[in-house]
C-alpha cells in the first residue's frame, strides 16, 4: 500500500448563489482533513463560503486524444447558439 | 503593575510565544498542506497578540506599543505559560502542545466573551472562532497520529509524557486571577479544568494515548518567576532585528 496521502480535487463556492468551482488539488489522509487542508490552502484570503472535496481517483475524465470526435463536430453547428433570436428589450440580461 | 495589565500580558504572551513557536515550522513542515496550515495558525496567534498587547500597552499608559512589549522585553518580563515556550521537537510534539493549549483556550475565550470589560469581550469573540478551528485541527491530528502507526504512536506518547507536567500551570489561580474574577473580567482558571479534562480525555482515548499518573506541575511562567531556558533562546531569535537595529521598520 502506498504511504503517500491520496490526492483530492477541491471545489470552492465563492459566494452564495454561485456554483462551486474547481480551484486546485491537494493531498490529505482522509476527507475531513482534505476539507481542513482546503480551508487552509485555498480560502485563507476570504475566497469561500463552502468547500467540496472529492478524491481525484473518483473523477472520470475524457481523454485528450478523443478531442476530435468529441468536440470538433460542434464547431460547424452555429445554429445551436441562440444568437438568431431577437430578444425583446424588456427581458433584460439573460 | 496593575492586575489588568498583567492579565493582558498573560493573554498576549501566550499567543505571542506559541505563535512564534508555530511559525518556526514555516517552510519545514512534513507536507505542503501542513506547512500552510501551521503558518495560518501562527498568523492567527500573532494577530491575537496584537489585540492583547495593544490593549495592555494602552492600560499601562507608559507610552509603549504592542511592538515594544513583544520585541523589547526580556524573558523574565514574559508572562506566558511554560507549556508554550517548550521547543517544537517534532511535528507530533508540536501538534500535541497545540491541542493541550487549544482545549484550554476555547473555553477560556468563550467565557471571556461575556467579560465585563467590553474590549476583552470583543477580542475574545474574534479570537474564539480562530481557536475553535485550531482545536478541531490539532485534535484530529493528535488522534490520527496517536492511533496511527507504531512509530507515530510512540512519538505521540513520548510527547504526552514530556508535556503533561506543563499542563497544570493553566489551572493555577493567583492574586491577578482573583482580581479579574472579582470584577467579572475573567473566569477563575481553576473553573476551566473540568471542560479541559473532558476534551482531552476523550481525544486521548481515541488516540490510544495514556496521560501520566503523576500530576506534578511546573510553574513560574504566568507569574514570570521562573521560565525555562528555552524562552531566552527563542526570544534571541524573535527579537534579534529590533535589538540589533532599534526602531527598524519596513
Amino acid at each position: 500500500m502506498s504511504r503517500e496521502w491520496p490526492l483530492w480535487e477541491v471545489f470552492i463556492r465563492g459566494q452564495h448563489g454561485m456554483s462551486h468551482r474547481h480551484v486546485g488539488s491537494l493531498h490529505a489522509p482522509d476527507e475531513e482533513m482534505a476539507i481542513k487542508n482546503a480551508r487552509d490552502v485555498y480560502t485563507r484570503r476570504n475566497e469561500g463560503v463552502s468547500i467540496w472535496v472529492v478524491e481525484t481517483r473518483h473523477i472520470a475524465a475524457s481523454s485528450p486524444s478523443d478531442k476530435g470526435p468529441l468536440f470538433e463536430p460542434a464547431n460547424s453547428k452555429a445554429y445551436r447558439h441562440p444568437t438568431f433570436f431577437p430578444i425583446p428589450e424588456e427581458v433584460g440580461k439573460m | 503593575m496593575s492586575a489588568l495589565f498583567q492579565f493582558l500580558l498573560r493573554q498576549g504572551d501566550n499567543t505571542l510565544v506559541l505563535g512564534h513557536r508555530v511559525s518556526e515550522w514555516c517552510g519545514a513542515a512534513p507536507a505542503l498542506e501542513e506547512d500552510i496550515a501551521l503558518a495560518n495558525t501562527a498568523l492567527d496567534l500573532i494577530g491575537q497578540t496584537q489585540m492583547w498587547l495593544g490593549y495592555a500597552a494602552e492600560i499601562e499608559e507608559a507610552g509603549r506599543t504592542a511592538d515594544d512589549l513583544a520585541f523589547l522585553r526580556d524573558a523574565y518580563d514574559f508572562r506566558n505559560l511554560l507549556l508554550l515556550e517548550t521547543p517544537n521537537r517534532n511535528f507530533g510534539h508540536t501538534l500535541l502542545r497545540q491541542f493541550l493549549f487549544d482545549a484550554y483556550q476555547v473555553p477560556l475565550l468563550a467565557s471571556l466573551e461575556s467579560s465585563t470589560d467590553q474590549r476583552i469581550a470583543d477580542i475574545a469573540t474574534k479570537a474564539g472562532k480562530e481557536a475553535q478551528y485550531h482545536l478541531e485541527r490539532s485534535q484530529d491530528t493528535v488522534i490520527a497520529l496517536g492511533d496511527g502507526t507504531e512509530q507515530s504512536h510512540t512519538i505521540m506518547q513520548d510527547a504526552l509524557n514530556r508535556l503533561w507536567s506543563y499542563t497544570g500551570e493553566m489551572f493555577e489561580s493567583d492574586i491577578v486571577d482573583e482580581a479579574m474574577t472579582a470584577n467579572g473580567i475573567a473566569p477563575d482558571p481553576t473553573s476551566l479544568r473540568d471542560v479541559w479534562n473532558t476534551t482531552v480525555d476523550a481525544a486521548l482515548k481515541l488516540a490510544d494515548l495514556k496521560a501520566p499518573e503523576d500530576n506534578f506541575a511546573h510553574k513560574g511562567g504566568k507569574n514570570g518567576r521562573r521560565h525555562t531556558e528555552h524562552l531566552s533562546h527563542m526570544l534571541s531569535t524573535m527579537q534579534v532585528l529590533q535589538r540589533s537595529y532599534p526602531g527598524a521598520s519596513w
